[in-house]
Protein backbone atom coordinates (compact mmCIF):
# COMPACT_ATOMS: atom_id res chain seq x y z
CA UNK A 1 0.00 0.00 0.00
CA UNK A 2 2.97 2.53 1.21
CA UNK A 3 4.29 1.05 -2.05
CA UNK A 4 1.86 2.38 -4.20
CA UNK A 5 1.49 5.88 -2.79
CA UNK A 6 4.87 6.68 -3.20
CA UNK A 7 4.73 5.03 -7.15
CA UNK A 8 1.81 7.88 -7.20
CA UNK A 9 3.59 10.44 -5.41
CA UNK A 10 6.63 10.19 -7.39
CA UNK A 11 5.60 9.84 -11.00
CA UNK A 12 2.76 12.69 -10.41
CA UNK A 13 5.63 14.67 -9.83
CA UNK A 14 7.67 14.03 -12.65
CA UNK A 15 4.30 14.41 -14.95
CA UNK A 16 3.91 17.99 -12.60
CA UNK A 17 7.68 18.90 -13.50
CA UNK A 18 7.39 17.96 -17.11
CA UNK A 19 4.36 20.19 -17.45
CA UNK A 20 5.99 22.88 -16.46
CA UNK A 21 9.04 22.34 -18.70
CA UNK A 22 7.37 21.98 -21.53
CA UNK A 23 4.12 24.01 -21.39
CA UNK A 24 5.90 27.55 -22.04
CA UNK A 25 6.92 25.54 -25.31
CA UNK A 26 3.94 24.06 -26.34
CA UNK A 27 1.87 27.19 -25.29
CA UNK A 28 5.19 29.35 -27.81
CA UNK A 29 4.53 26.78 -30.26
CA UNK A 30 0.30 27.13 -30.29
CA UNK A 31 0.38 30.90 -29.95
CA UNK A 32 2.38 31.24 -33.04
CA UNK A 33 -0.57 29.42 -34.96
CA UNK A 34 -3.10 31.98 -33.46
CA UNK A 35 -5.06 34.53 -35.63
CA UNK A 36 -3.08 38.46 -34.73
CA UNK A 37 -5.06 39.85 -31.45
CA UNK A 38 -6.12 35.93 -30.98
CA UNK A 39 -3.56 35.64 -27.71
CA UNK A 40 -4.82 39.31 -26.41
CA UNK A 41 -7.77 38.20 -24.64
CA UNK A 42 -9.19 37.17 -21.06
CA UNK A 43 -8.87 33.93 -20.97
CA UNK A 44 -5.86 32.95 -22.70
CA UNK A 45 -7.03 30.91 -25.57
CA UNK A 46 -5.06 27.53 -25.19
CA UNK A 47 -5.41 26.35 -28.62
CA UNK A 48 -6.01 28.64 -32.03
CA UNK A 49 -9.51 28.89 -33.11
CA UNK A 50 -8.45 28.55 -36.45
CA UNK A 51 -4.81 27.94 -37.43
CA UNK A 52 -2.86 29.97 -39.34
CA UNK A 53 0.64 30.37 -40.54
CA UNK A 54 -0.10 34.10 -40.97
CA UNK A 55 2.63 34.98 -38.64
CA UNK A 56 5.49 33.24 -40.81
CA UNK A 57 4.26 34.46 -43.96
CA UNK A 58 4.58 37.95 -42.10
CA UNK A 59 8.14 37.54 -40.38
CA UNK A 60 9.47 35.72 -43.31
CA UNK A 61 8.07 38.29 -45.71
CA UNK A 62 8.10 41.37 -44.21
CA UNK A 63 10.10 41.51 -40.96
CA UNK A 64 13.44 39.70 -42.88
CA UNK A 65 13.43 36.53 -40.81
CA UNK A 66 14.66 34.66 -43.64
CA UNK A 67 17.60 36.76 -43.29
CA UNK A 68 18.59 36.53 -39.75
CA UNK A 69 17.87 32.48 -40.10
CA UNK A 70 20.71 32.74 -42.77
CA UNK A 71 22.74 35.06 -41.08
CA UNK A 72 22.78 32.49 -37.62
CA UNK A 73 23.13 29.65 -39.90
CA UNK A 74 26.58 30.79 -41.35
CA UNK A 75 27.75 32.73 -38.13
CA UNK A 76 27.14 29.23 -36.30
CA UNK A 77 28.27 26.99 -38.96
CA UNK A 78 31.56 28.91 -39.14
CA UNK A 79 32.08 29.09 -35.69
CA UNK A 80 31.85 25.31 -35.11
CA UNK A 81 33.72 24.63 -38.10
CA UNK A 82 36.83 27.09 -36.93
CA UNK A 83 36.24 25.35 -33.48
CA UNK A 84 36.83 22.07 -34.20
CA UNK A 85 39.74 22.76 -36.64
CA UNK A 86 41.72 24.90 -33.48
CA UNK A 87 40.64 22.32 -30.47
CA UNK A 88 40.86 18.92 -31.79
CA UNK A 89 44.09 19.49 -32.70
CA UNK A 90 44.87 21.37 -29.71
CA UNK A 91 43.37 19.23 -27.32
CA UNK A 92 44.83 16.47 -28.81
CA UNK A 93 48.42 17.74 -28.35
CA UNK A 94 48.37 18.19 -24.21
CA UNK A 95 46.43 14.73 -24.49
CA UNK A 96 49.10 12.30 -26.38
CA UNK A 97 51.94 14.63 -27.05
CA UNK A 98 55.49 15.79 -25.30
CA UNK A 99 57.03 19.65 -25.67
CA UNK A 100 58.46 22.02 -23.71
CA UNK A 101 56.26 23.44 -21.20
CA UNK A 102 53.17 21.83 -21.87
CA UNK A 103 51.95 20.90 -18.11
CA UNK A 104 52.49 24.60 -17.39
CA UNK A 105 50.75 26.25 -20.50
CA UNK A 106 48.22 24.07 -19.58
CA UNK A 107 47.61 24.89 -15.76
CA UNK A 108 47.32 28.40 -17.21
CA UNK A 109 44.54 27.63 -19.57
CA UNK A 110 42.71 26.11 -16.68
CA UNK A 111 43.55 28.99 -14.19
CA UNK A 112 42.15 31.15 -17.40
CA UNK A 113 38.79 29.84 -16.71
CA UNK A 114 37.65 32.00 -13.87
CA UNK A 115 37.79 35.24 -16.07
CA UNK A 116 34.62 35.82 -17.18
CA UNK A 117 34.90 36.59 -21.03
CA UNK A 118 33.11 40.01 -20.85
CA UNK A 119 36.21 41.71 -19.43
CA UNK A 120 37.95 40.58 -23.08
CA UNK A 121 34.73 42.70 -24.60
CA UNK A 122 35.69 46.03 -24.46
CA UNK A 123 39.28 46.03 -25.83
CA UNK A 124 38.13 43.03 -28.36
CA UNK A 125 35.79 45.51 -29.67
CA UNK A 126 38.49 47.88 -30.23
CA UNK A 127 40.94 45.41 -31.79
CA UNK A 128 38.17 44.35 -33.79
CA UNK A 129 37.30 47.99 -34.88
CA UNK A 130 41.26 48.66 -35.83
CA UNK A 131 41.33 45.17 -37.99
CA UNK A 132 37.84 46.59 -39.50
CA UNK A 133 36.26 43.45 -38.42
CA UNK A 134 33.24 45.22 -36.39
CA UNK A 135 30.07 44.52 -38.64
CA UNK A 136 31.37 41.33 -40.03
CA UNK A 137 30.40 37.80 -40.04
CA UNK A 138 34.26 37.83 -39.05
CA UNK A 139 33.45 39.52 -35.49
CA UNK A 140 30.86 37.65 -34.46
CA UNK A 141 32.70 34.22 -35.07
CA UNK A 142 35.83 35.84 -33.42
CA UNK A 143 35.36 34.93 -29.14
CA UNK A 144 33.97 31.58 -30.15
CA UNK A 145 36.95 30.77 -32.21
CA UNK A 146 39.58 28.30 -29.94
CA UNK A 147 38.36 28.24 -26.46
CA UNK A 148 39.78 26.24 -23.24
CA UNK A 149 37.03 24.28 -22.16
CA UNK A 150 36.91 22.80 -25.96
CA UNK A 151 40.73 21.82 -25.62
CA UNK A 152 39.62 20.28 -22.12
CA UNK A 153 37.05 18.41 -23.90
CA UNK A 154 39.09 16.83 -26.66
CA UNK A 155 42.15 16.12 -24.02
CA UNK A 156 39.89 14.47 -21.59
CA UNK A 157 38.69 12.23 -24.51
CA UNK A 158 41.55 11.40 -26.26
CA UNK A 159 43.65 10.48 -22.86
CA UNK A 160 41.86 7.87 -23.63
CA UNK A 161 43.68 6.58 -26.58
CA UNK A 162 45.86 3.86 -26.51
CA UNK A 163 49.84 4.91 -26.78
CA UNK A 164 50.60 2.11 -28.27
CA UNK A 165 48.83 2.69 -31.60
CA UNK A 166 50.64 5.74 -31.97
CA UNK A 167 53.63 4.43 -31.21
CA UNK A 168 53.41 1.40 -33.84
CA UNK A 169 52.50 4.11 -36.30
CA UNK A 170 55.59 6.20 -35.61
CA UNK A 171 57.93 2.91 -35.87
CA UNK A 172 56.32 2.30 -39.39
CA UNK A 173 57.94 6.17 -40.03
CA UNK A 174 53.94 7.57 -40.58
CA UNK A 175 54.57 11.44 -40.09
CA UNK A 176 52.72 13.06 -37.06
CA UNK A 177 50.34 15.03 -39.46
CA UNK A 178 49.92 11.56 -41.31
CA UNK A 179 48.84 9.51 -37.51
CA UNK A 180 46.43 12.52 -36.46
CA UNK A 181 44.62 12.62 -39.52
CA UNK A 182 44.52 8.85 -40.20
CA UNK A 183 44.44 7.44 -36.96
CA UNK A 184 43.46 10.07 -33.71
CA UNK A 185 40.65 11.51 -35.78
CA UNK A 186 38.69 8.48 -36.40
CA UNK A 187 39.05 7.19 -33.03
CA UNK A 188 37.86 10.74 -31.58
CA UNK A 189 34.73 10.85 -33.45
CA UNK A 190 32.52 10.68 -30.77
CA UNK A 191 33.86 13.63 -28.64
CA UNK A 192 34.11 15.79 -32.26
CA UNK A 193 30.18 15.37 -32.39
CA UNK A 194 29.88 16.80 -28.79
CA UNK A 195 32.41 19.35 -29.35
CA UNK A 196 30.47 20.37 -32.79
CA UNK A 197 27.36 20.43 -31.28
CA UNK A 198 28.14 22.41 -27.96
CA UNK A 199 29.99 24.94 -30.49
CA UNK A 200 26.73 25.27 -32.55
CA UNK A 201 24.55 25.97 -29.67
CA UNK A 202 26.94 27.85 -27.54
CA UNK A 203 26.94 30.16 -30.95
CA UNK A 204 23.46 30.46 -32.08
CA UNK A 205 22.02 31.16 -28.46
CA UNK A 206 24.87 33.74 -27.57
CA UNK A 207 23.28 37.14 -27.42
CA UNK A 208 25.75 39.56 -25.82
CA UNK A 209 28.41 39.62 -28.42
CA UNK A 210 26.62 39.65 -31.22
CA UNK A 211 24.84 42.63 -29.98
CA UNK A 212 27.89 44.23 -29.63
CA UNK A 213 29.62 43.83 -32.44
CA UNK A 214 26.66 43.46 -35.22
CA UNK A 215 25.36 46.93 -35.40
CA UNK A 216 24.31 46.88 -38.79
CA UNK A 217 20.64 44.75 -38.97
CA UNK A 218 21.49 43.23 -42.06
CA UNK A 219 23.61 40.62 -40.33
CA UNK A 220 21.77 40.47 -36.95
CA UNK A 221 21.87 36.69 -35.75
CA UNK A 222 18.07 35.56 -34.32
CA UNK A 223 18.27 36.28 -31.00
CA UNK A 224 19.69 39.56 -31.65
CA UNK A 225 16.97 40.66 -34.10
CA UNK A 226 14.15 38.76 -32.00
CA UNK A 227 15.36 41.10 -29.15
CA UNK A 228 15.17 44.34 -31.24
CA UNK A 229 11.53 43.05 -32.60
CA UNK A 230 9.84 42.64 -29.06
CA UNK A 231 10.66 45.97 -28.11
CA UNK A 232 9.00 47.59 -31.32
CA UNK A 233 6.07 44.84 -30.97
CA UNK A 234 5.56 44.70 -27.26
CA UNK A 235 1.51 44.14 -28.37
CA UNK A 236 2.16 41.32 -31.24
CA UNK A 237 2.20 38.31 -29.48
CA UNK A 238 1.40 36.15 -31.91
CA UNK A 239 4.07 37.59 -34.44
CA UNK A 240 6.47 37.56 -31.35
CA UNK A 241 5.43 33.79 -30.00
CA UNK A 242 6.16 32.85 -34.28
CA UNK A 243 10.04 34.56 -34.10
CA UNK A 244 10.69 32.14 -31.01
CA UNK A 245 9.71 29.06 -32.89
CA UNK A 246 11.58 29.89 -35.35
CA UNK A 247 14.87 30.54 -33.29
CA UNK A 248 14.43 27.79 -31.14
CA UNK A 249 13.68 25.21 -33.63
CA UNK A 250 16.56 24.46 -35.08
CA UNK A 251 18.42 24.05 -31.58
CA UNK A 252 15.87 21.84 -30.39
CA UNK A 253 16.34 19.26 -32.97
CA UNK A 254 19.62 19.09 -33.12
CA UNK A 255 20.02 18.63 -29.27
CA UNK A 256 17.42 16.01 -29.51
CA UNK A 257 18.78 14.00 -32.31
CA UNK A 258 22.22 14.17 -31.12
CA UNK A 259 21.02 14.02 -27.38
CA UNK A 260 23.15 11.12 -26.31
CA UNK A 261 26.32 13.09 -27.69
CA UNK A 262 25.59 16.53 -25.71
CA UNK A 263 24.67 14.90 -22.20
CA UNK A 264 28.04 12.88 -22.28
CA UNK A 265 30.09 16.54 -23.34
CA UNK A 266 28.08 17.87 -20.23
CA UNK A 267 29.34 15.26 -18.37
CA UNK A 268 32.95 15.13 -19.56
CA UNK A 269 33.38 18.83 -19.48
CA UNK A 270 32.35 19.48 -15.75
CA UNK A 271 34.18 16.12 -14.49
CA UNK A 272 37.39 17.29 -12.43
CA UNK A 273 36.63 21.06 -13.91
CA UNK B 1 60.63 10.87 -27.87
CA UNK B 2 61.71 12.32 -30.80
CA UNK B 3 62.16 15.79 -31.59
CA UNK B 4 60.06 15.36 -34.41
CA UNK B 5 57.19 14.80 -31.80
CA UNK B 6 58.08 17.44 -29.37
CA UNK B 7 58.16 20.01 -32.55
CA UNK B 8 54.78 18.46 -33.49
CA UNK B 9 53.18 19.07 -29.95
CA UNK B 10 53.64 22.62 -31.11
CA UNK B 11 52.25 22.44 -34.10
CA UNK B 12 49.14 21.11 -33.00
CA UNK B 13 48.72 23.43 -29.71
CA UNK B 14 50.31 26.28 -31.44
CA UNK B 15 47.53 27.57 -33.50
CA UNK B 16 44.61 27.58 -30.92
CA UNK B 17 47.01 29.10 -27.98
CA UNK B 18 47.40 31.93 -30.60
CA UNK B 19 43.92 32.25 -31.50
CA UNK B 20 43.44 32.43 -27.42
CA UNK B 21 46.36 34.60 -26.82
CA UNK B 22 45.50 37.61 -29.42
CA UNK B 23 41.68 37.28 -28.87
CA UNK B 24 41.39 36.65 -25.10
CA UNK B 25 44.46 37.06 -23.25
CA UNK B 26 45.06 40.15 -24.68
CA UNK B 27 42.37 41.97 -24.63
CA UNK B 28 41.91 40.82 -20.76
CA UNK B 29 44.86 42.58 -19.89
CA UNK B 30 44.12 45.46 -22.21
CA UNK B 31 41.06 45.91 -19.97
CA UNK B 32 42.82 46.35 -17.48
CA UNK B 33 44.74 48.76 -18.74
CA UNK B 34 41.84 50.74 -20.20
CA UNK B 35 40.19 50.67 -17.00
CA UNK B 36 42.68 52.85 -15.61
CA UNK B 37 41.85 55.25 -18.65
CA UNK B 38 38.90 58.09 -19.35
CA UNK B 39 38.53 56.08 -22.96
CA UNK B 40 34.84 57.48 -23.99
CA UNK B 41 33.33 58.63 -27.37
CA UNK B 42 35.95 61.27 -28.00
CA UNK B 43 38.34 58.84 -27.28
CA UNK B 44 36.88 56.64 -29.60
CA UNK B 45 37.14 59.17 -32.75
CA UNK B 46 40.38 60.42 -31.95
CA UNK B 47 43.26 58.50 -29.14
CA UNK B 48 44.15 61.60 -28.35
CA UNK B 49 41.84 62.31 -26.08
CA UNK B 50 42.58 59.60 -23.97
CA UNK B 51 43.97 60.40 -20.39
CA UNK B 52 45.76 58.06 -17.92
CA UNK B 53 43.28 58.81 -14.66
CA UNK B 54 44.62 55.87 -12.08
CA UNK B 55 41.95 54.27 -10.31
CA UNK B 56 39.54 57.01 -10.99
CA UNK B 57 37.12 54.77 -12.49
CA UNK B 58 36.79 52.09 -9.74
CA UNK B 59 36.70 55.42 -6.99
CA UNK B 60 33.49 56.96 -8.93
CA UNK B 61 31.85 53.66 -9.63
CA UNK B 62 31.96 53.72 -5.57
CA UNK B 63 30.22 56.76 -5.35
CA UNK B 64 27.68 55.87 -7.97
CA UNK B 65 24.90 54.93 -6.56
CA UNK B 66 23.29 52.97 -9.62
CA UNK B 67 26.25 50.52 -9.46
CA UNK B 68 25.76 49.33 -5.70
CA UNK B 69 21.97 49.36 -6.94
CA UNK B 70 22.84 46.46 -9.74
CA UNK B 71 25.43 44.60 -7.37
CA UNK B 72 22.76 44.54 -4.94
CA UNK B 73 20.32 43.15 -7.82
CA UNK B 74 23.12 40.66 -9.06
CA UNK B 75 23.72 39.55 -5.53
CA UNK B 76 19.83 39.09 -4.77
CA UNK B 77 19.74 37.13 -8.53
CA UNK B 78 22.63 34.53 -7.17
CA UNK B 79 22.04 34.35 -3.32
CA UNK B 80 18.35 33.49 -4.47
CA UNK B 81 18.84 31.94 -7.60
CA UNK B 82 21.75 29.29 -7.60
CA UNK B 83 20.24 27.39 -4.33
CA UNK B 84 16.85 27.35 -5.67
CA UNK B 85 18.04 26.02 -9.24
CA UNK B 86 20.52 23.65 -6.80
CA UNK B 87 17.70 22.22 -4.65
CA UNK B 88 15.04 21.88 -8.02
CA UNK B 89 18.03 20.01 -9.87
CA UNK B 90 18.86 17.58 -7.12
CA UNK B 91 15.05 17.10 -6.78
CA UNK B 92 14.86 15.85 -10.19
CA UNK B 93 17.77 14.22 -10.28
CA UNK B 94 16.32 12.08 -7.29
CA UNK B 95 13.18 11.50 -8.86
CA UNK B 96 14.68 10.21 -11.94
CA UNK B 97 16.59 8.21 -9.96
CA UNK B 98 13.91 6.27 -8.02
CA UNK B 99 13.13 2.99 -8.76
CA UNK B 100 9.14 3.89 -8.72
CA UNK B 101 9.33 6.29 -11.62
CA UNK B 102 8.19 5.23 -15.48
CA UNK B 103 9.10 6.78 -18.62
CA UNK B 104 12.16 8.49 -17.24
CA UNK B 105 14.01 8.64 -20.78
CA UNK B 106 11.02 10.67 -21.75
CA UNK B 107 11.44 12.83 -18.60
CA UNK B 108 14.95 13.45 -18.95
CA UNK B 109 14.36 14.67 -22.13
CA UNK B 110 11.43 17.14 -20.94
CA UNK B 111 13.24 18.46 -17.78
CA UNK B 112 16.03 19.04 -20.21
CA UNK B 113 14.60 20.84 -23.33
CA UNK B 114 14.95 24.34 -21.88
CA UNK B 115 18.63 24.38 -21.22
CA UNK B 116 19.31 24.13 -25.13
CA UNK B 117 16.59 26.71 -26.27
CA UNK B 118 18.05 30.69 -26.82
CA UNK B 119 17.65 32.43 -23.77
CA UNK B 120 15.94 35.69 -25.85
CA UNK B 121 13.87 33.34 -27.18
CA UNK B 122 12.25 32.04 -23.92
CA UNK B 123 12.29 35.29 -22.60
CA UNK B 124 9.83 36.75 -24.98
CA UNK B 125 7.56 33.57 -24.12
CA UNK B 126 8.08 34.24 -20.34
CA UNK B 127 7.46 37.98 -20.74
CA UNK B 128 4.29 37.05 -22.35
CA UNK B 129 3.56 34.13 -19.93
CA UNK B 130 3.51 36.74 -17.01
CA UNK B 131 1.27 39.15 -18.55
CA UNK B 132 -0.41 41.40 -16.12
CA UNK B 133 -4.02 41.09 -18.58
CA UNK B 134 -3.11 38.17 -20.65
CA UNK B 135 -0.84 35.96 -18.82
CA UNK B 136 -1.36 32.11 -18.06
CA UNK B 137 0.14 32.50 -14.89
CA UNK B 138 -2.31 35.46 -13.63
CA UNK B 139 -5.37 33.29 -15.34
CA UNK B 140 -3.72 30.64 -13.33
CA UNK B 141 -3.56 32.37 -10.13
CA UNK B 142 -7.08 33.90 -10.46
CA UNK B 143 -8.69 30.56 -10.73
CA UNK B 144 -7.60 30.23 -7.02
CA UNK B 145 -8.69 33.36 -5.92
CA UNK B 146 -5.47 35.52 -5.92
CA UNK B 147 -5.70 38.98 -7.58
CA UNK B 148 -3.56 39.43 -10.85
CA UNK B 149 0.54 40.92 -10.14
CA UNK B 150 2.17 42.96 -12.32
CA UNK B 151 4.77 40.28 -12.35
CA UNK B 152 7.48 42.47 -14.62
CA UNK B 153 5.72 45.81 -13.98
CA UNK B 154 6.23 45.88 -10.42
CA UNK B 155 9.89 46.26 -8.25
CA UNK B 156 9.13 44.23 -5.85
CA UNK B 157 8.50 41.01 -8.57
CA UNK B 158 10.47 41.73 -11.59
CA UNK B 159 13.23 40.11 -9.88
CA UNK B 160 11.56 37.06 -8.30
CA UNK B 161 9.76 36.76 -12.00
CA UNK B 162 13.97 36.45 -13.46
CA UNK B 163 14.76 34.14 -10.59
CA UNK B 164 12.10 31.55 -11.73
CA UNK B 165 13.06 32.11 -15.43
CA UNK B 166 16.65 31.22 -14.67
CA UNK B 167 15.46 27.93 -12.71
CA UNK B 168 13.02 26.91 -15.64
CA UNK B 169 15.90 27.60 -18.27
CA UNK B 170 18.72 25.86 -15.80
CA UNK B 171 17.74 23.22 -13.56
CA UNK B 172 18.16 20.69 -16.69
CA UNK B 173 21.98 21.08 -16.68
CA UNK B 174 22.57 20.24 -13.11
CA UNK B 175 20.22 17.44 -12.99
CA UNK B 176 22.42 15.67 -15.38
CA UNK B 177 25.39 15.97 -12.97
CA UNK B 178 23.32 14.84 -10.26
CA UNK B 179 22.52 11.93 -11.66
CA UNK B 180 25.77 10.78 -12.77
CA UNK B 181 26.88 12.09 -9.36
CA UNK B 182 23.51 9.63 -7.66
CA UNK B 183 24.34 7.00 -9.70
CA UNK B 184 28.16 6.95 -8.23
CA UNK B 185 27.06 5.83 -4.62
CA UNK B 186 27.02 2.47 -3.80
CA UNK B 187 23.64 0.84 -3.25
CA UNK B 188 24.50 -1.34 -0.07
CA UNK B 189 25.06 2.13 2.11
CA UNK B 190 21.39 2.57 1.11
CA UNK B 191 20.88 -1.19 1.93
CA UNK B 192 22.89 -0.69 5.13
CA UNK B 193 20.76 2.76 6.16
CA UNK B 194 17.51 0.81 5.44
CA UNK B 195 18.82 -1.87 8.06
CA UNK B 196 19.75 0.55 10.31
CA UNK B 197 15.73 1.58 10.08
CA UNK B 198 16.94 4.72 8.65
CA UNK B 199 13.54 6.55 6.60
CA UNK B 200 13.28 8.46 3.35
CA UNK B 201 14.74 11.58 4.89
CA UNK B 202 17.27 9.97 6.95
CA UNK B 203 18.86 7.94 3.60
CA UNK B 204 18.90 11.59 1.96
CA UNK B 205 20.58 13.52 4.87
CA UNK B 206 23.31 10.81 5.98
CA UNK B 207 24.11 9.07 2.38
CA UNK B 208 22.84 10.66 -0.53
CA UNK B 209 23.95 14.86 0.46
CA UNK B 210 27.63 13.61 2.07
CA UNK B 211 28.42 11.57 -0.66
CA UNK B 212 27.20 14.16 -3.28
CA UNK B 213 29.55 16.68 -1.61
CA UNK B 214 32.04 17.01 -4.28
CA UNK B 215 29.63 17.36 -7.33
CA UNK B 216 27.24 19.68 -5.08
CA UNK B 217 30.52 22.05 -4.61
CA UNK B 218 31.47 21.64 -8.20
CA UNK B 219 27.59 22.31 -9.09
CA UNK B 220 27.41 25.73 -6.78
CA UNK B 221 30.90 27.22 -8.24
CA UNK B 222 29.48 26.88 -11.91
CA UNK B 223 26.10 28.02 -11.24
CA UNK B 224 27.22 30.89 -9.34
CA UNK B 225 29.79 31.85 -12.05
CA UNK B 226 27.30 31.50 -14.70
CA UNK B 227 24.66 34.16 -12.47
CA UNK B 228 27.04 36.33 -11.98
CA UNK B 229 27.26 37.28 -15.49
CA UNK B 230 22.98 37.87 -15.60
CA UNK B 231 22.00 40.14 -18.86
CA UNK B 232 19.92 38.56 -22.00
CA UNK B 233 17.03 38.30 -18.87
CA UNK B 234 16.43 42.20 -18.04
CA UNK B 235 17.73 43.00 -21.50
CA UNK B 236 14.50 41.59 -23.11
CA UNK B 237 11.96 41.17 -20.02
CA UNK B 238 12.47 44.57 -18.20
CA UNK B 239 15.29 46.57 -19.82
CA UNK B 240 16.49 46.83 -16.61
CA UNK B 241 13.39 49.00 -15.08
CA UNK B 242 10.85 48.93 -13.34
CA UNK B 243 13.01 51.66 -10.86
CA UNK B 244 16.12 50.25 -11.94
CA UNK B 245 14.79 47.10 -10.05
CA UNK B 246 16.39 44.46 -12.38
CA UNK B 247 20.06 46.24 -13.47
CA UNK B 248 22.78 43.46 -13.40
CA UNK B 249 26.70 44.49 -12.99
CA UNK B 250 26.63 43.48 -16.67
CA UNK B 251 23.94 45.38 -17.96
CA UNK B 252 25.79 48.48 -16.42
CA UNK B 253 28.32 47.28 -18.18
CA UNK B 254 26.92 47.18 -21.34
CA UNK B 255 25.11 50.49 -21.05
CA UNK B 256 28.32 52.13 -19.86
CA UNK B 257 30.74 50.47 -22.56
CA UNK B 258 27.93 50.23 -25.93
CA UNK B 259 25.05 52.55 -25.02
CA UNK B 260 27.23 55.61 -23.84
CA UNK B 261 30.59 54.51 -25.06
CA UNK B 262 32.61 55.10 -21.86
CA UNK B 263 34.68 52.08 -22.42
CA UNK B 264 37.16 52.61 -19.65
CA UNK B 265 34.12 52.84 -16.86
CA UNK B 266 33.11 49.88 -18.68
CA UNK B 267 36.36 47.77 -17.80
CA UNK B 268 36.10 48.91 -14.41
CA UNK B 269 32.88 47.46 -13.95
CA UNK B 270 33.87 43.96 -15.69
CA UNK B 271 36.94 43.88 -13.14
CA UNK B 272 35.23 44.62 -10.56
CA UNK B 273 32.67 41.58 -11.46
CA UNK B 274 35.65 39.12 -12.36
CA UNK B 275 37.35 40.30 -8.73
CA UNK B 276 34.19 39.00 -6.92
CA UNK B 277 33.32 36.19 -8.42
CA UNK B 278 37.00 35.27 -8.24
CA UNK B 279 36.70 36.31 -5.11
CA UNK B 280 33.43 33.97 -4.23
CA UNK B 281 34.82 30.78 -5.59
CA UNK B 282 38.08 30.72 -3.71
CA UNK B 283 35.65 31.42 -0.30
CA UNK B 284 33.88 28.38 -1.46
CA UNK B 285 37.09 26.06 -2.20
CA UNK B 286 38.34 27.52 1.19
CA UNK B 287 35.15 27.01 2.99
CA UNK B 288 34.89 23.22 1.47
CA UNK B 289 38.53 22.15 2.02
CA UNK B 290 38.09 23.14 5.59
CA UNK B 291 35.52 21.21 6.51
CA UNK B 292 36.39 18.42 4.73
CA UNK B 293 39.90 18.35 6.55
CA UNK B 294 38.05 18.37 9.44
Amino acid sequence: MNQRIATLVINGLLIGLAVLSLMPLLWMLSVSLMQPGEASAFPPPLLPAHATFENYHELFARAGMGRYLANSFAIASATTLLSLFFNVMAGYAFAKLQFAGKEKVFALLLAALVIPGQVAMMPLFLMLKEMGLVNTYGGAIVPGMAGIFGIFLVRQYARTLPDELLEAARIDGASEFRIFWQIVLPALKPILVTLAIFSFLGSWNDFMWPLIVLGDSDLHTLPVALASLSREHVQDNELMMAGSVVTVLPVLLLFLSLQRYYLQGLLMGSVKG
Amino acid sequence: MSTGTRLAGWAFAGPALIVIALFFAVPVLAALALSLTDFDIYALSDLDNLRFVGIDNYVNLLHEPLFWKALGNTFYFVIVGVPLSIAVSLGAALLLQSKLGRFKPFFRTAFFAPVVTTVVAVAVIWRYLFHTKYGLVNWGLGGIGIDPIDWLGDPQWAMPTIILFAVWKNFGYNMIIFIAGLQAIPEDLYEAARIDGASFWGQFRHVTLPLLGPVLLLVGILTMAGYFQLFAEPYVMTQGGPLESTVSVLYLMYEQGFKWWNLGAASAVAFVLFVLMAGITSGLLWFARRRGAE
